[in-house]
């Protein structure tokens, strides 16, 4: 039923601060797990330390994940019937795959197991920890077993990363249930942020700056990624005709943000277009100054917020 | 009224040819189900209640249709009066979400929210087409309308039906009062009154509404979706993940591409370039 103009007569669910922090962590969270593993699947020690790193900040942001989402409950001490049905007579696990909220929640929890593990790992594999059973566990992700783990931790996290504009459009709200795209928008999203996070970051990691560059790449992608994705979700709202909600006042400022913390990235491809002579000799464009380590990822992170805040709030 | 029976379904038959905006319903429903109500306020008519939610499981719309001058008899379209509720949906959207399985379908084919089992998601108020549930901040779960369901299994009518006197609000099970709307409405339309109309009484609104109405006007003048507009959020699921994993694979293969070893001049590293005094360790 996307792209057909429908009537709303719904009210607004008050998904507010809570929401907006979660889909903002998971999002960081699944990203820089994504980024890690990638970044580890290529197989050069030199991109370890940023790796590690990368495990370092999933972890970060999964810790609030799970407390944001309790904290939004109308009776948070009842946040374990999202797993179990206590119904009487109806007892018993709790899923429904067309719910994308009873998805999130068992993915959440399986994704955190898998960001529980790397962190660990990182830690062990750092020396942070000296245990020598964490030494024989972290043992075992060497070699193909590890890579299995990475490669379903990262299709764990690419979901938990994504899921969340899923869950909005599974609804009757307008803007949210007229597009198909938000899931994408999002993941987008969510990657450049995470790419922004790790390049801050990775000015307190010794060794990450080797892979700097390389992000600095995955920058420039996601932005355009993010942007095509945004140019669909534009599209398919004018198709349902709820475009004003959602960029009307006061929610175009935080557009505005987003699409600040897009122009970097956009800019860099084209620079880089630009910058290759006809002989096929490029240019550098990178530098390492404070501005295009701290206050570029910085302004990408506010508009990965601003984003999610305008699809959220602007509907409510 | 005969016996309530288990197993059977049940439901209301609201009649708004009829309904004259007493509010009964309301008092009545208040009443049986100690819903302390909410400060009342008026807008511009002469609703002081103004929505179906967490205090007001029903409400009666007054929209006003009233013509500046006055042409004929309105033909029964001047006030729309509307005691609303909620729908008790064969496919509801609110239980087709709900994650903790807190909305049931009870044994009189009603939906019912289990107020011990609802964690105050907010989910199903995100769903719910008709603007019907919402949270009761006090208890931290949602509400609405039950049916009346501790009266059900103790064989009485719902409240709002027994107090409700001009009979608007009919309870009964659905297949009679299906019997019953449709007479009721090839009644007034051979009196001329070409308006009226039944929604929800077949299964092209959320598979059949078990409290459908008989209107006087297009379900829109009510707020109600149209047949085109049921529609269930689970529509949105196949689309919705297949952009995510569209946008999975392409953000996996452009991590791949810019996450490999750059070798190529166009980008120098933060060695090269002597910034990396600004590292810290």
């Amino acid at each position: 039923m996307f792209g057909t103009e429908l009537d709303h007569f719904v009210r607004s669910p008050d998904w507010t601060w809570y929401i907006l922090g979660y889909f903002f962590f998971a999002g960081i969270s699944g990203g820089t797990y994504v980024l890690a593993s990638l970044l580890r699947l290529r197989g050069d020690s030199a991109d370890e330390p940023a790796a590690r790193l990368g495990y370092y900040v999933s972890f970060a942001a999964l810790v609030p994940c799970p407390v944001l989402l309790i904290l939004d409950l109308g009776r948070p001490l009842r946040f374990w019937h999202m797993m179990w049905n206590t119904t009487p007579d109806d007892t018993g696990l709790n899923f429904k795959y067309w719910s994308p909220m009873s998805v999130g929640v068992w993915a959440l929890v399986v994704f955190g197991a898998f960001a529980t593990i790397a962190f660990v790992e990182a830690l062990v594999r750092d020396d942070k920890v000296r245990i020598g059973l964490a030494r024989r566990a972290v043992r075992l992700l060497d070699g193909t077993f590890g890579r299995g783990v990475m490669v379903v931790g990262t299709a764990f996290g690419l979901f938990i990363a994504g899921y969340t504009g899923v869950l909005l459009a599974v609804s009757n709200q307008p803007v949210w249930s007229d597009t198909w795209t938000l899931g994408g928008v999002f993941l987008a999203s969510a990657l450049s942020g995470s790419v922004a996070a790790l390049t801050v970051l990775s000015r307190y990691r010794r060794g990450a700056e080797a892979s700097a560059d390389a992000l600095t790449l995955a920058e420039r992608l996601y932005a355009l990624l993010e942007a095509a994705l945004i140019v669909l979700f534009v599209l398919t709202l004018i198709q349902t005709g709820s475009l004003d909600i959602v960029f009307g006042f006061p929610w175009l400022l935080l557009w505005l943000v987003a699409f600040a913390g897009l122009v970097p990235g956009l800019a860099g491809l084209l620079t880089a277009r630009l910058a290759v002579t006809g002989n096929g000799i490029a240019v550098a464009v990178h530098s390492a100054s404070a501005v295009r380590s701290v206050a570029v990822p910085t302004l990408v992170l506010l508009g990965v917020v601003s984003l999610r805040a305008a699809i959220i709030f602007s509907v409510q | 009224m005969t016996e309530i029976t288990p197993g059977r379904s049940y439901g209301f038959f609201t009649d708004t040819s009829v309904c004259i905006g007493c509010k009964a319903c309301e008092v009545a429903c208040k009443e049986w189900n100690q819903l302390s109500g909410n400060e009342p306020a008026f807008g511009d008519g002469f609703d002081n209640t103004g929505n179906l939610d967490a205090q007001n499981w029903r409400h009666v719309e007054f929209i006003d249709n009233v013509p500046d001058e006055t042409l004929g008899s309105g033909q029964g379209k001047a006030w729309l009066m509307m005691s609303d509720v909620c729908k008790h949906c064969q496919h509801a959207s609110c239980m087709e979400v709900c994650p903790t399985g807190a909305i049931i379908r009870t044994e009189f084919d009603t939906v019912y929210i289990q107020p011990d089992v609802c964690n105050g998601c907010r989910d199903c108020i995100a769903a719910c087409p008709y603007d019907v549930i919402e949270m009761e901040e006090s208890k931290g779960v949602v509400q609405k309308c039950t049916m009346c369901y501790d009266r059900l299994q103790s064989n009485l009518e719902p409240a709002c039906a027994k107090a409700c006197p001009t009979e608007s609000i009919q309870f009964g099970p659905v297949d009679e009062l299906r019997e019953m709307a449709q007479q009721r409405v090839d009644d007034l339309q051979a009196q001329g009154v070409t308006q009226a109309r039944l929604y929800g009484d077949d299964d092209s609104i959320y598979g059949g509404l078990n409290a459908f109405f008989l209107l006087m006007d297009e379900p829109e003048a009510y707020k109600l979706p149209d047949k085109e507009e049921a529609v269930l959020p689970r529509r949105n699921n196949t689309g919705g993940y297949l952009g995510a994993l569209g946008t999975a694979i392409l953000g996996v293969v452009g991590g791949l591409i810019a996450l490999r070893r750059r070798r190529e001049p166009g980008i120098a590293s933060a060695q090269d370039d002597g910034s990396e005094g600004d590292v810290r360790h």
